[in-house]
């Protein structure tokens, strides 16, 4: 599923490569780069931070130290005393030809950059250009002091990162299957800070290239490899937390008390389901995390369940199971809200004479669904085998499974086996 | 231990009263006080906006802004202001809670140790030709070199002068010191030194004044918030494989904190071995989780007491590989799963679960051998009390080179001269759930004979 060129990429791509054609045939007919040795010097940052790109959590990647120097390229006014003369279509082809060389390694090593991204990019660094070097804008900065012309340089920054954020959701949306809003707001937490970062040391190179010449490419991108060093550590982390997970979760697999491959492919439903559910990047991690440790509290029974499935157990039981589960991972002082999906794993969405309960969370319900479904499911195939679980599940929306989630959960399985439940 | 004291004391004395003698030098020759106080200022709210929290090792050393606002002034104002945005350090809070308040020793010596390092490096600036109080287009690139040596020589000599306490204070090796921490943090506080030369540039430079810090500071603060994340989700992260480990630890009352403590043992033999960063870390996982595979072993075979039969020993000696099997997901543990696979060979060839001999076995293997073999002697068992840290070692000795190699139980002796071992001898308490034979204890026949 993942990679699936969807409507919004295609045409994000297609733009892009039009730009890219359309700067290049444009910059040769017009005898060339203009001012070669400033176009190298950013064009050579810009290749270096397409190189030392960085991979952030949740298929997320980002080339900061390339994209700030693209942002300087075509907000620099002048380059040690002398006025630049570039016009806005070179800047996109010193940005398409720096980009295409800078991700011939990673495409090399077998790890190729994720294509929507490189075009969305393009096509925002394009919007950048062309506005600010736009008569209207132009206009405005002569008749502006120093300092309102750095405010106008941070506003068209601005607007741009705006455009990409928005750009960048609608196509994860659009992927995942999630609602846009949800990913207008996800996409701003996961790289709202890295984004500003990049776009101030953008206008901070074109802030400086008129004192330093073009030492303020290298200079004043060198702080920025710091914020870049950060937030790669911290998707490293990320990244290393979740495999542990994964892997520890599997010690009740190990121990007998639950069936091979049952949590990571409950985690797998569950995230599914969540992420057209609206469940932000955060709550999706607490789900995974809880989906992978669900049956943790099997470990205190002294024998294990045949094969593992919990859903066959009396209430009682698995009530308890889901506490000691809880217990367990309360126990960590850092995943207090997995612990609050684990604990209320087995309860029925509502009572008998009662109404939906308000205090159940949306994670526990999926938990508990996906749960159940795979209980019966297991690693079958059988298509018929998984109509029949999902009609269970319908059969228990009175009560125990929460009737939007099953909606949910037979949309996601369609489109997955493409058959019709 | 007493002269290491005098030693100490001699030094931190000597450096803080250089310390003053500088500050009290810079304060009487500043010229320009506007700009001067503008410095202290931006340095002072620049600490308060809570760096302390942002550590980027976790020892505990974290580096300050010191730096970059040192390297602003002796730009902007010569290498007297520079000195004294280094005497700002007295009132830094550090981020352990004991250190919030007052001024105490640690901070006049950081005061210190800042204000001479602020005041040498912006000599070598000047010495070298590097403006004062001007910049224009003409000075670039000349500059650049006059500041990169000015920040080297302040990282250069804030490095050494710390290494000099922790080395008289702690009695550790400065090589070990040096290569622990010290050159993790140094080149991170080299890169900070360049927003110094950035908000010289803007303020002198260019036409948008005072302004121009905001626009400066705005990426660092999102590389230090990041930072921040990063810290905070480590620390999540080794509560829960802690916690994770205890849970699995749960069959067997008797075990309970043996995994934190192999990890402990472990990394006090790795440490003498020289063994650092990652590595080191590696290490440590790698004891955490070396017993993670038990949890694939009955627990009626786990809490027997007496002989086993051979189809049970084979249950046990299946350990160490479901253990490897759990965690051979995880990328970062590297060569310490073969640490968590071979953890129960023997030197002669007789261990499990491949029969390795010498050499063959992982290094990370024979280390966590030995921690796990004491942490099993010292605790105390269903069968038997807890045996005395002298005891143990005793036993580790006589099975030196046959059953561990004696590199790591000459480490292991090492490390627990430098750093006791916290005694837990005693009787074993009644328990319901009465534990079996450790197979972890080189004193007990497990199995075939």
């Amino acid at each position: 599923m993942i990679g699936w060129p969807t409507r919004l990429a295609a045409l994000l791509a297609l733009l892009a490569g039009a730009l890219a054609v359309s700067s290049f045939v444009l910059v040769f007919e017009a005898g060339g780069l203009v001012q070669p040795g400033v176009a190298i010097a950013f064009g050579a940052v810009m290749l270096v931070g397409e190189v030392i790109r960085i991979w952030l959590p949740n298929g997320r990647e980002a080339a900061p130290l390339g994209t700030a120097a693209a942002i300087g390229y075509a907000l620099t006014e002048s380059v040690a005393g002398t006025p630049t003369t570039h016009s806005a279509w070179q800047v996109v082809a010193v940005a398409a030809g720096a980009t295409a060389l800078g991700v011939l390694p990673h495409i090399i090593s077998g790890r190729a950059p994720d294509a929507d991204g490189l075009a969305r990019r393009l096509v925002v660094i394009a919007t950048v250009a062309f506005w600010f070097r736009s008569d209207s804008v132009q206009d405005l900065l002569t008749n502006s002091g120093p300092l309102a012309k750095a405010l106008i340089m941070a506003a068209v920054v601005g607007i741009g990162g705006g455009l990409d954020a928005l750009l960048a959701a609608a196509v994860r949306a659009e992927r995942a299957h999630a609602p846009f809003a949800r990913a207008v707001v996800d996409e701003l937490r996961a790289t709202g800070a890295l984004g500003i970062a990049i776009g101030i040391t953008g206008v901070l190179m074109a802030l400086a290239a008129p004192v330093t010449g073009l030492w303020a490419v290298p200079v004043f991108g060198a702080p920025l490899l710091l914020a870049q060093f950060s937030f790669r550590r911290f998707a490293t982390i990320r990244m290393t937390y979740l495999q542990t997970i994964r892997s520890l979760s599997r010690v009740t697999e190990l121990g007998g008390y639950t069936e091979t491959g049952h949590l990571h492919r409950v985690a797998d439903l569950a995230v599914a389901v969540g992420t057209e559910m609206g469940l932000s990047d955060a709550e999706l991690r607490d789900l995974e995390y809880a989906a992978l440790l669900h049956d943790i509290g099997q470990l205190s029974l002294d024998e294990p369940i045949d094969g593992g499935a919990t859903s066959w157990k009396s209430a009682d039981v698995q009530a308890a199971i889901a506490r000691d589960g809880a217990e367990v991972i309360r126990q960590t002082k850092v995943l207090d809200r997995v612990a609050d999906i684990v604990e209320r794993q087995s309860d029925p969405y509502r009572r008998p004479h009662e109404a939906d309960d308000p205090q159940l969370s949306i994670a526990s319900r999926i938990v508990r669904v996906v749960n159940a479904y795979d209980d019966a499911v297991g690693d079958s195939p059988e298509p018929s085998r998984q109509a029949e679980a999902l009609e269970a599940l319908r059969l228990g929306m009175a009560f125990d499974y929460d009737p939007a989630v099953v909606r949910t959960l037979g949309r996601v399985l369609n489109r997955r086996h493409g058959g019709s439940h | 231990m007493r002269e290491i004291a005098v030693a100490a004391r001699l030094y931190v004395g000597a450096v803080i009263t250089l310390g003053v003698a500088i500050a009290a030098w810079s304060v009487m020759s500043v010229d320009n006080w506007v700009n001067t106080a503008f410095l202290l200022l931006l340095m002072l709210a620049l600490e308060r906006i809570g760096f302390h929290a942002t550590s980027v090792a976790h020892d505990g050393t974290f580096t300050t802004m010191t730096l970059p606002v040192a390297a602003a002034a002796f730009m902007v104002e010569g290498p007297d202001a520079a000195a004294l945005v280094g005497v700002l350090a007295l009132f830094i809070r550090g981020h352990e809670p004991s250190e919030r308040r007052g001024i105490n020793v640690k901070r006049a010596f950081n005061a210190a140790n800042f204000a001479i390092s602020a005041f040498i490096g912006g000599w070598v600036y000047v010495a070298l030709g590097g403006p004062v109080g001007t910049l224009e287009s003409a000075d670039f690139p000349e500059v650049l070199a006059p500041f990169a040596a000015a920040s080297l020589a302040y990282c250069a000599i804030t490095t050494l002068l710390l290494l000099g306490v922790l080395t008289l204070v702690s009695g550790a090796r400065p090589g070990d010191l040096l290569r622990g921490s010290l050159l993790q943090t140094t080149p991170a506080m080299f890169g900070y030194s360049f927003f110094g030369l950035m908000i010289a540039v803007l303020w002198l430079g260019s036409g948008i004044g005072a302004t121009s810090v905001i626009l400066v500071l705005a990426p660092l603060m999102i590389a230090r918030w990041a930072i921040g994340q990063y810290a905070r989700e480590r620390e999540a992260y080794e509560a829960t494989i802690r916690t994770l480990i205890r849970a699995v630890e749960t069959k067997d009352e008797y075990t309970r904190g043996h995994s934190e403590r192999v990890a402990k043992g472990s990394v006090m033999i790795g440490r003498v071995l020289g063994l650092v960063g990652p590595r080191l870390d590696a290490l440590r996982y790698a004891g955490i989780l070396h017993d993670v595979g038990k949890l694939g072993v009955p627990t009626r075979i786990l809490q027997k007491t007496g002989r086993l039969t051979d189809e049970e020993f084979a249950a046990i000696t299946l350990h160490p590989v479901r253990g490897r099997d759990l965690v051979a997901d995880l990328e970062f543990l590297g060569e310490a799963l073969s640490g968590v696979l071979h953890h129960h060979e023997r030197l002669d060839g007789r261990g499990y679960p491949m029969g390795l001999q010498g050499e063959d076995i992982p290094e990370f293997a024979r280390i966590i051998a030995v921690a796990d073999a004491f942490d099993s002697m010292t605790s105390t068992r269903s069968y038997r009390g807890a045996r005395s840290v002298a005891e143990a070692l005793e036993e580790i000795r006589r099975c030196s080179g046959t059953q561990f190699d004696p590199r790591m139980v000459e480490a292991m002796l090492l490390a627990l001269e430098r750093e006791p071992w916290a005694e837990r001898t005693g009787q074993p308490e009644p328990r319901q759930a009465a534990g079996g034979l450790d197979h972890d204890d080189p004193t007990v026949a497990v199995g075939r004979r």
